[in-house]
């Protein structure tokens, strides 16, 4: 059952993987478009955080569903 | 976060899902003789009622607790207002003009002002919850699933409510699903969306909840270090790793409580106004 705590840690770092790309892509899009549009920077920031905590949730789901894989192992 | 001795024996292991668990008692600093550093103060237990059990929990206890503080400081500080407030109402009255006016108003608009109190409410208690988790010996009643899972049911109440007042039981079924589809589409796209629907206070509930667990259980792994690796000398590393991140937990606990009230807000909005 060792595989467990493996599969785990496997797969608490391919979350990590898809949240750091997802959330990296939307700052890097967040900051282009205040760069190109400094005044709209109230707006883009709301979006860019609605955007980040819904990819977050996702990523903190697979870390959660890691989690369980170990305590329930 | 209670402290990492707490979870600790003697062979170096160190209890990381046990500190975050709800239990039945408080921890108390200077109690026990027997401890010299933790004692247990036991709550009281009572008998299941319907088969539920309703007994106290440390994470009752610390919510009750978050509740009683918030509204004593907000009578305390806005019982007979001043026209200009000072000292810690200064700094209360700075966060809630924040949250109207740049999450409220811009995204619910005028309509959002019946709404504030009420998000108001869901702000404070998240951020009391959070912030009072961080002092040491108590326990974050955020960081318990059921807690989250409530606080997202009440957001998720108050949307279809907000739906169906703006727009009528009809009218809110009908705005679940884009119009102007093709009605072959809409076998597929009614289970979509009632999927999302769910998803929404689902996703609401897992993230303060694993916001709040994760950085409890970094901080506890980093202390708990020194235990693991039975040595000092990891120590002043451990320590400063363990604060710095304690900072990051403040902050988080104010991002963690502005997400939840953003994203009500923002649910609120969609409902009560799905044409934009």
């Amino acid at each position: 059952m060792e595989f467990a705590y493996l599969g785990a840690a496997i797969g608490a770092g391919l979350g990590v993987i898809g949240a750091g790309l997802g959330i990296g892509l939307l700052a890097a899009a967040a900051m282009e478009g205040i760069s190109r549009q400094p005044e709209a920077v109230g707006d883009i920031r709301t979006n860019m955080i609605i955007a980040a905590a819904l990819i977050e949730g996702v990523a903190l789901l697979a870390e959660i569903i890691c989690v369980l894989v170990v305590v329930t192992k | 976060m209670a402290d990492a001795n707490a979870g600790a024996n003697t062979d170096g292991q160190v209890d990381v899902i046990g500190h975050i668990l709800d239990r039945d008692y408080l921890e108390v600093p200077f109690l026990n003789a027997h401890h010299l550093i933790d004692g247990r103060f036991d709550l009281p237990q009572l008998e299941p009622i319907l088969g539920i059990d309703l007994s106290l929990t440390r994470h009752v206890v610390w919510m009750w607790l978050a509740s009683g503080l918030l509204i004593t400081t907000l009578i305390a500080c806005f019982g007979r207002p001043k026209l200009v407030p000072t000292g810690l109402a200064n700094a209360l009255e700075a966060i809630v003009l924040f949250i109207r006016d740049e999450v409220v108003l811009p995204v619910m608009g005028e309509s959002g002002r019946t709404y504030l109190p009420f998000l108001l409410t869901i702000f404070f208690f998240i951020l009391y919850c959070n912030l009072l988790g961080l002092v040491p010996y108590s326990a974050t009643a955020t960081g318990n699933i059921s807690v989250t899972v409530a606080l997202a049911l009440i957001s998720f109440a108050v949307t279809q409510g907000a739906g169906i007042a703006n727009n009528g039981l009809f009218g809110h079924l009908k705005a679940l699903v884009p119009g102007g589809l093709p009605a072959p589409l809409l076998i597929i796209m009614i289970p979509i969306e009632i999927i999302g629907l769910i998803a929404k206070p689902f996703a609401l509930a897992i993230r303060l909840f694993a916001n709040m667990i994760a950085g409890h259980i970094a901080i506890l792994v980093f202390l708990g270090l020194i235990i693991m690796l039975r040595t000092y000398w990891v120590a002043p590393v451990s320590v400063i790793l363990a604060a710095a991140l304690y900072l990051l937990e403040i902050f988080i606990g104010f991002v963690q409580a502005f997400i939840f009230t953003l994203l009500t807000a923002l649910f609120v909005s969609m409902a009560a106004h799905p044409d934009h």
